[in-house]
């Protein structure tokens, strides 16, 4: 149990550092998928069934597919990884390195310095997580449903004026 | 009846409000009506109080009246409360019933002038302080009034004032005043701090118990008195300002600087009568003050070209006798001037108004003339008036009260004989200058047509005041003539008697004479200088000292140079050199800090979304460090 | 079967947020920057999840799904502006968007 938990992290840590220093957006996006599938396998491994599957199927599979998408639409070429090389210096990540590598230190100091717990063996099974969704956080699913709404109205609106945009530049361009 | 004398000031100050408030959108008719409705009251009611306190006369001959406690400040609290004793009867008759007449007068006088209302309103104010002033119970309430006619001398000298020079000579007034006005507080607290009273009944019992003759306190009291005393009276050295104050509207230059405000001086010095006692030394200052001003006052008046300027420098001049006359312990002889004064001099003014609204606005002696001819009533008037201060024999009050000084002057001690020279030798001059103005103005040809007439009302006024000017001597004759002391008789209930003037009968009947003969060659020589041998005074000026004499003594013996070389032109300096104000540079300092930081957190403000971030993760890792730093904290 | 103690699950989670910090301030291209901003609220989730796997209450999934609602909406919506700035700026530099200084 423990080496699967050992061996899942440092996969999710190892992949998300290839995240934040890949130069190809596709890449960075592809190592990210494969971070989240580690943390998947860590919920698994903490008796979260339902967290896991979830973190699969919507994490990984829309968020990032949308990212996909958006990516695809933008295109970003060769000239694109060559900038991303250009700016990625170390002068740059030098400094957030430290200031991150201060908050990380402290976090686990946080951690380590209260008192331990022993681990709970049990899992929560969906069918807990559906009853609590369904009981006490019911108003929480209502409100996350509006919030889901306005994600949308928000998102058709800003997306049809750019297309209206993209339509006029166009006719400008073709010409009368 | 005595009750009622907290009415006294009272209706004025009601008047003051009532105009303030709705005046400027009253018509003249109800203005005027308020205006010196109020102080008729007020003269009435004085009449009646005077009248009962005269013939029932209650204990201890003063009768007060508190009205509440003004404040209450660590175990001292003084009270606004109100005093009638004989003095005060005197004082309130004479500025009620002299106000009255002035403010129907301006009624008329001021009518067509842009701030009636404005002046009514300021006119009021006066007349309630002056009152307060003179029937304060204690120094604190007289102070109180003292600063409420400086106030309005003030605003009143500065009533045109878009005219820039008639507001420099109100602050010349006022500053110059103001020198006096913070003696005369500091001898306030010298008093309150040795005696612990204010009140001047206790002030006076107390320092007669507690000072010896001579003693330090009661000299330095006395000296501050003296000094608040000659700030508002314009003697030596605090004279300059009133030539200046000439500026004003005639009447105002009647009532506040002939009548009543400049006598506040001599009110004040008569009312502590009994700190002046304990201080000879300060005593005889108080009479060669009195008699160098009378002296350098009549010389100065021999030469001015205003008309208004004459009367100015003379008020100052017989200012001074009545100085000299408290110097010298004749208490009731000063009184007894001041009243006559009040009425002759008021009068002068206002005949003088008469003549400069008459010939447009014209106040040179030079371009006046004839107009006894145009301006009967006037003149007439006027005449009345010159006598008096002339101190022409018999028939003027002027005489009387005059002859009464220079008698009380010769036998005092020390120096007596000097002093009344000094009063017959301004007695001379006063009978100069004086016909000097009435010749030039009212005789020989007339150089500048007369365009205004003068009405009922002050047609009114300038008669009832001849009429005091001739009268009112015989309140006070002396025993050659006829034993009548009404006067000091009623004012024996309230001041010491001077020590009755004996010596042989020779030297009072030469006294007499003197007196009588002396003002009378005074005229004489005015009449063969300016009407007969007209060309004389102009040869005399054309010489180079009669020049430079000229000169010096329009300027006023040079006073007005003298204060501006010793004190106005280093002050102006310092100011020029303060111009940055470097106590303004700590606030402007304090701006400029706080704009400078702005600039600098300005620059935080880059817009770019990663230096944001930066700033958020680092409040983190600062916030988080804090609460695992407090945690370890026992 | 062992369960996975709270701390440790929370330290992994402590290190998966500090990367995705590190991301958001070295990285200049916007959807890089996005993508960070997604690895630190996954590792949110993830400590959401421990704790409630500690105390075997399903409040900490229900918190995570709830997490999950917010940041599908965040991507939806801040894609959306990406595009706008696409077609703004015609670059995904994210320096070029500081009009609103100072």
């Amino acid at each position: 149990m423990t080496y699967a938990f050992y061996i899942a992290s440092i996969v999710a840590l190892l992949a998300t550092l290839r995240v934040i220093t890949a130069t190809h957006a596709v890449h960075a996006l592809l190592y990210f998928i494969v971070s989240l599938l580690a943390v998947a396998v860590l919920f698994l491994l903490m008796g979260a069934p339902f967290a896991a599957a979830l973190e699969v199927i919507i994490y990984a599979g829309a968020i990032m597919v949308l990212f996909v998408f958006v990516m695809m639409m933008l295109n970003p070429g060769p000239r694109a990884v060559q900038r991303e090389r250009h700016w990625l210096t170390p002068r740059t990540w030098a400094g957030p390195a430290v200031l991150v590598a201060i908050l990380a230190a402290e976090l686990i100091f946080i951690t380590a310095a209260g008192t331990s717990h022993t681990p709970g063996a049990a899992q929560v099974s969906p069918a807990e997580v559906g009853m609590a969704l369904f009981g006490p956080y019911l108003l929480g699913v209502e409100m996350a449903s509006v919030l889901l709404l306005a994600g949308l109205v928000g998102t058709y609106h800003l997306s049809w004026h750019l297309g209206r945009r993209r339509d006029n530049e166009r006719k400008r361009e073709i010409g009368p | 009846m005595l009750n009622g004398l907290w009415l006294i000031p009272t209706l004025p100050f009601a008047g003051f409000l009532i105009l303030a408030m709705a005046g400027a959108r009253l018509p003249h008719r109800a203005v005027a009506s308020i205006g010196v409705g109020s102080v008729g009251l007020s003269a009435a009611l004085a009449l009646l109080v005077g009248a009962d306190y005269a013939l029932r006369s209650p204990a201890g001959n003063a009768f007060t009246q508190p009205l509440w406690t003004w404040m209450t400040v660590g175990g001292f609290s003084p009270s606004i409360s109100l005093t009638l004793d004989a003095l005060s009867v005197v004082m309130i008759l004479v500025v009620t019933i002299v106000s009255f007449f002035i403010l129907l007068y301006s009624s008329e006088y001021m009518g067509e002038e842009d701030g009636y209302s404005r002046f009514f309103v300021w006119m009021n104010l006066f007349v309630g302080s002056m009152l307060m002033l003179v029937l304060a119970d204690n120094l604190l309430v007289l102070y109180l009034g003292w600063e409420g006619v400086g106030l309005c001398s003030y605003l009143l000298i500065g009533f045109w004032y878009r005219d820039p020079a008639n507001i420099r000579a109100a602050n010349k007034a006022f500053i110059v005043t103001r020198v006096g006005d913070t003696a005369l507080a500091i001898g306030l607290i010298l008093l309150l701090l040795q005696l612990d009273t204010l009140s001047i009944r206790e002030i006076l019992t107390r320092a007669q118990a507690q000072w010896p003759r001579g003693s330090e306190a009661a000299t330095w009291a006395a000296l501050l008195l003296l000094g608040g005393a000659v700030g508002k009276s314009a003697q030596l050295p605090l004279q300059t300002w009133l030539p200046d104050a000439m500026a004003g509207p005639s009447p105002v230059s009647a009532l506040i600087h002939a009548a009543t405000m400049v006598t506040a001086g001599v009110y004040l010095i008569a009312r502590t009568h009994g700190i002046f006692t304990l201080a000879p030394d300060v005593q005889l200052l108080v009479a060669l003050i009195g008699a160098v001003t009378l002296l350098l006052a009549s010389a100065s008046a021999l030469v001015q070209w205003d008309i208004k300027r004459v009367l100015a420098w003379s008020t100052i001049s017989q200012i001074g006798y009545m100085f000299l006359a408290l110097g010298v312990g004749a208490w009731s002889a000063a009184i007894f001037h001041f009243l006559t004064h009040a009425f002759f001099k008021a009068l002068l003014f206002l005949g003088a108004g008469v003549v400069i609204a008459a010939l447009a606005d014209e106040h040179d002696l030079h371009r006046m003339g004839g107009l006894r001819r145009e301006l009967p009533v006037t003149f007439w008037t006027f005449l009345a008036g010159a006598a008096s201060l002339a101190a022409l024999p018999l028939v003027t009050a002027g005489f009387y009260s005059k002859d009464l000084i220079l008698n009380q002057a010769w036998g005092s001690s020390p120096g007596g004989p000097l002093l009344w020279a000094a009063g017959l030798g301004g007695a001379f001059l006063t009978g100069l200058y004086t016909f000097r103005m009435v010749f030039l103005a009212f005789f020989g040809e007339s150089k500048t047509p007369v365009i205004r007439k003068p009405g009922t009302a002050i047609t009114v006024s300038l008669v009832v005041f001849a009429i005091f000017s001739l009268i009112s001597g015989f309140l006070q004759m002396p025993d050659l003539i006829a034993p009548v002391s009404v006067f000091s008789d009623f004012l024996s209930r309230s001041l010491p008697q001077a020590a009755a003037a004996s010596g042989p009968r020779a030297t009072e009947i030469t006294l007499f004479l003197s007196a009588l003969i002396v003002p009378v060659f005074g005229v004489a020589a005015a009449w063969w200088l300016y009407l007969r041998e007209l060309g004389l005074p102009a040869r005399i000026a054309q010489r180079p000292i009669g020049a430079a004499l000229h000169r010096f003594l329009l300027a006023g013996w040079g006073f007005d140079s003298l204060y501006n070389t010793l004190f106005v032109r280093p002050f102006v300096s310092a100011a020029r050199l303060n111009r940055n104000d470097f106590v303004d540079l700590v606030y402007g300092g304090l701006a400029w800090c706080s704009a400078q930081l702005s600039g600098r957190l300005v620059q935080t403000q880059s817009g770019m979304i990663r230096r944001y971030a930066v700033g958020v993760l680092l409040g983190t890792v600062v916030a988080l460090g804090l609460t695992l730093f407090l945690k370890e904290l026992p | 079967m062992n369960g996975i103690p709270l701390e440790q699950g929370l330290i992994v989670a402590g290190l998966l947020f500090a990367l995705g910090a590190a991301g958001v301030l070295i990285r200049r291209d916007i959807l890089f920057i996005l993508l960070s901003l997604e690895i630190m609220i996954n590792a949110a989730g993830l400590a959401f999840i421990s704790a409630g796997a500690q105390w075997h209450q399903p409040d900490g999934q229900v918190m995570f799904v709830f997490i999950l609602a917010v940041a599908a909406v965040e991507v939806a919506v801040g894609l959306a502006l990406v595009l706008w700035l696409y077609h703004w700026f015609r670059t995904l530099d994210v320096d070029r968007a500081s009009r609103m200084r100072g």
